[in-house]
């Protein structure tokens, strides 16, 4: 397990899991999980897990190292896997405030960007979701130790909803909704608390981010509302971005 | 590591490049030269995420899912400290009920968070163990007790909160949804069966061989009228500080140096007028919470830490495990309480109606006091904001601490041993090391 930009949400899916945590531990030997106790990072293993951004020299070092040692290089969650909430810094309307940030002279290594893993190395398994769950991270664990590449759900977080029997919050209500879009895994959490969904899985796959973006001027957001609900936890998602900066425009 | 001895000089270099059993990324370095430890560096290296710039612009009710990010170990902090901000801008009161409720949200957290350092992170110390895998081989019924625990924490907050990190429950003015009677049975059950098990917590935590150190610190918390703090309360310490949460920025300035990635907060008592670098390092955290409002515990907790043998306010900076097994019981027993009461609501939040305003929250984090102050713009977009978070205001009392202890266990012991003392004495801070570097106070440079 190696960290990057993040904050720890991901990697506690294995510290949350209770007993199924000590159980993982007579199945795989954890060889480097800091957090958890050991340190080897630079070890040769089977399967590495990637919690956090890109966003520093030194981490496009570290995640070269850990690539080579590494048979099978899994992200988990959206900073690993798009960036994060902290690749905002990356975007258009924000190019100018990193350039335009002072800071000590130490913390000009950080980098202008906050990048997903697979900018820089290979990656063999992606697992969405900010954060992702214990559920997530023990079946891919055990898919790999099967030897199959576990599934990759794409379904859509909406199909989920109707089927888990939730009120649509976006027809019933108005409230602008990014489950037509977005991925599923968090069990449609946030419907169902009769809130919308705020993308937290990451684009799904063929969406129809112009309808939707129809549906929420509809609903009386303003362009600039609908780019910002694409521009959020996965921002640097490359369907999102596309979204964002297609509302943004016209509103030009 | 190295160990040079030649005569009577012996020159020793520490470095521990990556901590273990920490939340985020941080490496000590020692150097002892004749006896003298020369430098005492916890170097903290996680890269900055810019939260308090990337807020701004956001609207308010994006704010809770924005900086719940910053730690996936106490997002309900984050939550809690900024939506009492917001609707203090707004000048909205949400009510008894949504009050009760953040409460037992945070209860979820304090046990979660707790329970997770105890016997993740904390324990493993005091058996010779390098990982909580290792301690449940010798210790299994009390790691099968600690992960129960951390799994009604998170039980708890999944009730209001849907998921146990970066919960979805909380809005401002309230919550998005109230549970139904039946979910609140069911966890009102358990945290009353639980009750005994945190109770042999508290008492297993006691019966730990914990080093002994005493030095005097200054412990920081909030202090409310008649409960023990977490949402609200004025801010007080053990030296006779007594301010409203608005007045911190007089009474603690943020420092910035150079081997770190976090900032160091520090206490000035004079105030305003009070130099810079004049400032004091300070405690916050459950042991400073418990030595400063022990009184404002229930009867039934300040009976079962009475039996144990351990006086609160204590100097030995070791019994802060036993102020998280304390306060779990604690938070058990409030959230118990809080749901004995339970009816669902005609609506779980006020109407919020942005204006242009500022506003401050400061709560209890399980790792201590989280400062927000947020400025908005009349729509209700963030203008400004500023985060101090517990791990910050710690580090310049952690690195104070690690010169005391380290001194007071031996300078001239094996580097082994005296890198295993240093890691210990850090993490019984429970350092958040990825809250702690995520608030660079830049200054923006406009030309």
């Amino acid at each position: 397990m190696h960290k990057f930009a993040s904050c720890d949400g991901c990697q506690l899916a294995f510290l949350t899991a209770g007993e199924a945590l000590l159980d993982l531990a007579g199945l795989v030997d954890i060889v480097h999980f800091a957090e958890a106790g050991p340190v080897s990072p630079d070890a040769e293993v089977d399967i590495a897990f990637i919690e956090g951004s890109v966003s520093t020299p030194q981490d496009i070092d570290r995640i070269q190292r850990v690539r080579a040692n590494s048979r099978c290089l899994v992200t988990i969650g959206v900073c690993a896997t798009a960036g994060g909430i902290q690749a905002l810094r990356n975007l258009g309307d924000g190019d100018d405030w990193v350039a335009s940030l002072y800071a000590s002279p130490e913390y000009i290594r950080s980098l202008a960007t906050s990048d997903a893993i697979s900018r820089h190395v290979k990656v063999d398994l992606e697992l969405w979701g900010c954060p992702v769950n214990s559920r997530q991270l023990l079946a891919a664990v055990r898919a790999l130790l099967f030897g199959v590449t576990p599934p990759v759900d794409q379904e859509k977080v909406c199909a989920e909803c109707k089927r888990s029997g939730a009120v649509c919050v976006m027809v019933a209500r108005g409230v602008p909704c990014m489950g037509p879009v977005t991925r599923t895994g968090c069990g449609a959490v946030c419907p169902r608390f009769g809130r919308g969904c705020y993308a937290c899985f990451g684009p799904s796959e063929n969406i129809n981010s112009d309808a939707l973006g129809g549906w929420m001027r509809g609903l009386g957001l303003a362009p600039e509302g609908v780019a910002r609900r694409f521009r959020f936890i996965n921002a640097e998602a490359a369907e999102f971005r596309a979204a964002a900066d297609k509302a943004a425009d016209s509103g030009k | 590591m190295t160990d040079n001895q030649r005569g009577e000089h012996r020159e020793m270099v520490i470095n521990v490049p990556v901590l273990a059993r920490v939340e985020g990324e941080g490496a000590l370095d020692l150097r002892i030269v004749s006896g003298e430890l020369t430098e005492c560096l916890l170097r903290i290296y996680e890269p900055p995420r810019l939260f308090e710039r990337l807020l701004v612009g956001r609207e308010f009710n994006e704010v809770p899912d924005v900086v719940a990010r910053i730690c996936g170990i106490c997002p309900v902090a984050y939550q809690m400290s900024a939506v009492h901000a917001i609707e203090q801008a707004f000048g909205i009161d949400p009510g008894p009920w949504v009050r009760a409720m953040r409460r037992v949200l945070y209860c979820g957290e304090w046990i979660e968070s707790h329970a997770l350092h105890i016997h993740l992170l904390a324990a493993p110390d005091f058996f010779a163990c390098g990982s909580v895998i290792e301690l449940a081989a010798k210790q299994p019924d009390e790691v099968r007790r600690g992960l129960r625990l951390q799994e009604l924490g998170n039980d708890l907050i999944r009730l209001l909160g849907g998921r146990a990190v970066h919960p979805v429950g909380v809005c401002p003015g309230g919550f998005y949804r109230a549970p139904t009677i039946g979910e609140v049975d069911t966890l009102r059950k358990r945290l009353h069966d639980a009750l005994a098990d945190a109770e042999a917590l508290v008492e297993w935590t006691c019966s730990l061989e914990l080093p002994v150190t005493s030095q005097s610190f200054n412990s920081v918390a909030l202090r409310h009228s008649d409960e023990y703090p977490m949402n609200q309360g004025r801010l007080v310490s053990s030296i006779g500080l007594d301010i409203s949460i608005e007045n911190y920025p007089e009474y603690f300035r943020e420092e910035h140096l150079g081997h770190s990635t976090a900032l160091y907060s520090r206490h000035y008592p004079d105030g305003a007028a009070a130099r810079d670098g004049d400032g004091q390092a300070y405690l916050v955290g459950p042991l400073a919470r418990l030595n400063l409002n022990l009184d404002r515990m229930p009867a039934a907790v300040r009976a079962v830490t009475e039996r144990c043998g351990i006086q609160f306010p204590t100097n030995n900076m070791f019994h802060s495990i036993v102020g998280r097994a304390v306060e779990i019981l604690y938070a058990i027993h409030e959230a118990a309480r809080l749901l004995d009461d339970y009816r669902v609501p005609v609506h779980p939040a006020v109407p919020v109606v942005p204006r242009a305003g500022e506003g401050y929250g400061a709560t209890e984090a399980p790792r201590g006091l989280l400062w927000h102050h947020y400025e908005f713009d009349a729509a209700g977009h963030v203008r400004q904001a500023v985060i101090v978070p517990p791990t910050s205001q710690n580090q310049a009392l952690i690195e104070q601490d690690l010169r005391t202890s380290l001194a007071e266990f031996g300078l001239d012991r094996q580097a082994d041993e005296l890198r295993q003392f240093a890691e210990t004495v850090i993490r019984n801070y429970d350092p958040c090391i990825s809250c702690a570097t995520h608030f660079l106070r830049l200054k923006v440079r406009r030309e």
